[in-house]
């Protein structure tokens, strides 16, 4: 039977499917559900260093192919965040994400994250609806390259850079993460969008602007992935709209080592790390794929 | 996906609640809800208070800005809503006895619609009492509790049931309103082995089980409840003790 074994740099992984940032993984229980529902890791909500409510409501609404949200980062802060790590780590692997305005911000959170027992941690340089945060830091390559270089020297756990696709330089972001030093790429994270009501003439987010999430990215995020897998070394992460075997097979043939699933807890519930792995062996199986490994940038050839 | 209702009729409840009622063929179960977006102000999870094939409820206590907001609104303004959401209750029981607290009688009379089961609605006082005569006439037993005497039943929506439970078995309670009133009618189902269903609320912000915020332990309200039986409630530590707050920090009731 094939392997769903996979490696990200140092880090090994039981299974290839992680839960990406933002859902389901707030608090310390949710993070343990989810390791107990067949992920290989879950990725914390990304955390800053001061408690942040969030935009108003409506943050989130279902669109064709996916959902639009416009969360705005909240979190209760990385001091307090350190009892929903204690719960969820001696569970399983947790990434912790954080967010910050510059490299001092991620340098002080990522140190933080690793007291908590993070096993590496994701920079959010990619939310597109967080003013002074997210893709506003993480579009220009040079900011790009002093964050990763301030956290790496930092902490001593793997530093992973979560990327957007909001960019026409993602190639030239992704080799100043790998120039920096950045351990693995993250791609990608959601389209901006917005969505108007015609009755009441108006942006139904509270915020406006609003980041596409599901199914409907899914071919973005494979190109991403496919792109940075011809510009840099190292491990690609692919994210984007996998709620099926074949999503997570089409990532992993593009470049990606392992991937995380966001959207498809929504769509199809809790179950679905579970059916990708079941499927995914199966096809590995059927297909003459020994591991996971054998499988990456299959694509390319 | 969201979409735009019509406001049909309004039906004062109360001196500070109304029902909303709107054209809606959209499938919806006794006990799940529906988010509504106040355009400016807010987006808020309300339970669907009626249940035709081809029309839904809504009623709305005014509390808060957004609910106040929904009280301004006339018959032929519109609503954008999403939903339905939840799981809703399960009425297959055979002898069920429904409470209703407050405002939470909203969420409990589909359920009474549908069974005619016994119900008891529960108020601070005769003026809160809300949606009693459609329960009346549909509810093959109504009891009124308020705090303060001034109808019914002189005490609260626990001390009732506890007297109703001595003179008939109930296969299952079913049960909305203030979570320390939840909290006391679990307690009351525990000591007596008495089944029960709860609904239950949290701060809400997606309304899909995407976001997690809603969650009580690893439960999110707005996906794997809003109702929960006694044998889930048993293992949330968080029910009657705390909540969290929009940034997801934790916050004690007591």
């Amino acid at each position: 039977m094939a392997s769903l074994k996979t490696e990200i740099g140092s880090i090994v992984l039981d299974k290839p499917g992680m839960i990406a940032s933002g859902i389901m993984d707030e608090t310390g229980k949710s993070l343990v559900r989810v390791l107990e529902s067949g992920a290989g890791a879950a990725v914390t909500k990304s955390i800053g260093l001061e408690p942040k409510p969030g935009h108003d409501s409506p943050c989130f609404m279902e669109v064709s192919g996916g959902y639009v949200n416009a969360m705005g980062l909240p979190n209760p802060g990385i001091d307090l965040f350190r009892e929903e790590m204690e719960i969820a780590v001696p569970k399983g692997k947790i990434i912790g994400s954080i967010y910050g305005a510059g490299p001092g911000d991620f340098s002080e959170l990522a140190a933080k994250m690793e007291d908590y027992g993070a096993c590496a941690v994701e920079l959010n340089l990619s939310c597109p609806h967080a003013k002074g945060y997210g893709m506003e830091v993480g579009t220009d390559p040079e900011m790009v390259k002093s964050i990763v270089s301030a956290v790496k020297s930092s902490v001593s756990i793997p530093v992973w850079a979560k990327l957007t696709p909001n960019t026409h330089i993602l190639t030239r972001i992704g080799q100043a993460v790998q120039d920096a030093g950045g351990d693995a790429i993250v791609a990608i994270n959601t389209l901006k969008a917005m969505v108007i009501s015609p009755e009441f003439a108006r942006p139904i987010m509270s915020n406006k602007f609003c980041g596409l999430s599901g199914e409907a990215v899914k071919p973005v995020g494979v190109r991403a992935i496919y792109d940075l897998r011809s510009a840099v070394d190292i491990p690609l992460i692919g994210v984007g709209g996998i709620s099926t075997w074949r999503d997570a097979a089409e990532y992993i043939m593009a470049g990606a080592c392992a991937f995380q699933v966001g959207s498809a807890v929504g769509t199809k519930g809790m179950g679905v790390f579970s059916q990708i792995n079941d499927g995914l062996s199966a096809f590995m199986d059927e297909y003459g794929y020994a591991n996971i490994k054998d499988m990456v940038g299959a694509a390319h050839e | 996906m969201s979409e735009v209702v019509t406001i049909k009729s309004i039906t004062d409840e109360a001196y500070d609640t109304k029902t909303f009622r709107f054209d809606w063929d959209a499938e919806v179960k006794p006990g799940q809800f529906i988010m509504i977006w106040i355009p400016g102000v807010d987006e808020i999870p309300m339970s669907v208070s009626g249940i035709s094939d081809t029309e839904k409820s809504v009623t709305v206590k005014a509390i808060g800005d957004a609910t106040k907001k929904i009280h301004e609104l006339k018959v032929g303004d519109k609503l954008s809503i999403r939903g339905p959401f939840g799981n809703g209750f399960d009425l297959s029981s055979r002898n069920i006895l429904i409470i209703g607290g407050g405002v939470g009688t909203a969420a409990i009379m589909p359920a009474v619609v549908q069974t005619g089961a016994d119900t008891i609605i529960a108020a601070r006082s005769d003026r809160d009492v809300i949606m009693d005569s459609i329960a009346g006439s549909k509810a093959s037993n109504v009891w009124i509790a308020t705090d303060d005497g001034s109808r019914g039943f002189h005490g609260n929506a626990v001390q009732l049931m506890k007297e109703k439970l001595a003179l008939k078995k109930y296969d299952c309670i079913i049960a909305c309103g203030p979570e320390v009133m939840l909290y006391f009618t679990f307690k009351a189902c525990q000591e007596l082995g008495q089944k029960c269903q709860l609904s239950l609320e949290r701060y809400m912000k997606c309304g899909a089980g995407v976001c997690g915020c809603c969650v009580m332990d690893d439960q999110r309200v707005c996906r794997d409840g809003p109702v929960f039986t006694n044998d889930q409630i048993e293992k949330l530590t968080e029910f009657g003790v705390s909540k969290r707050d929009e940034c997801g920090r934790i916050v004690k009731f007591r």
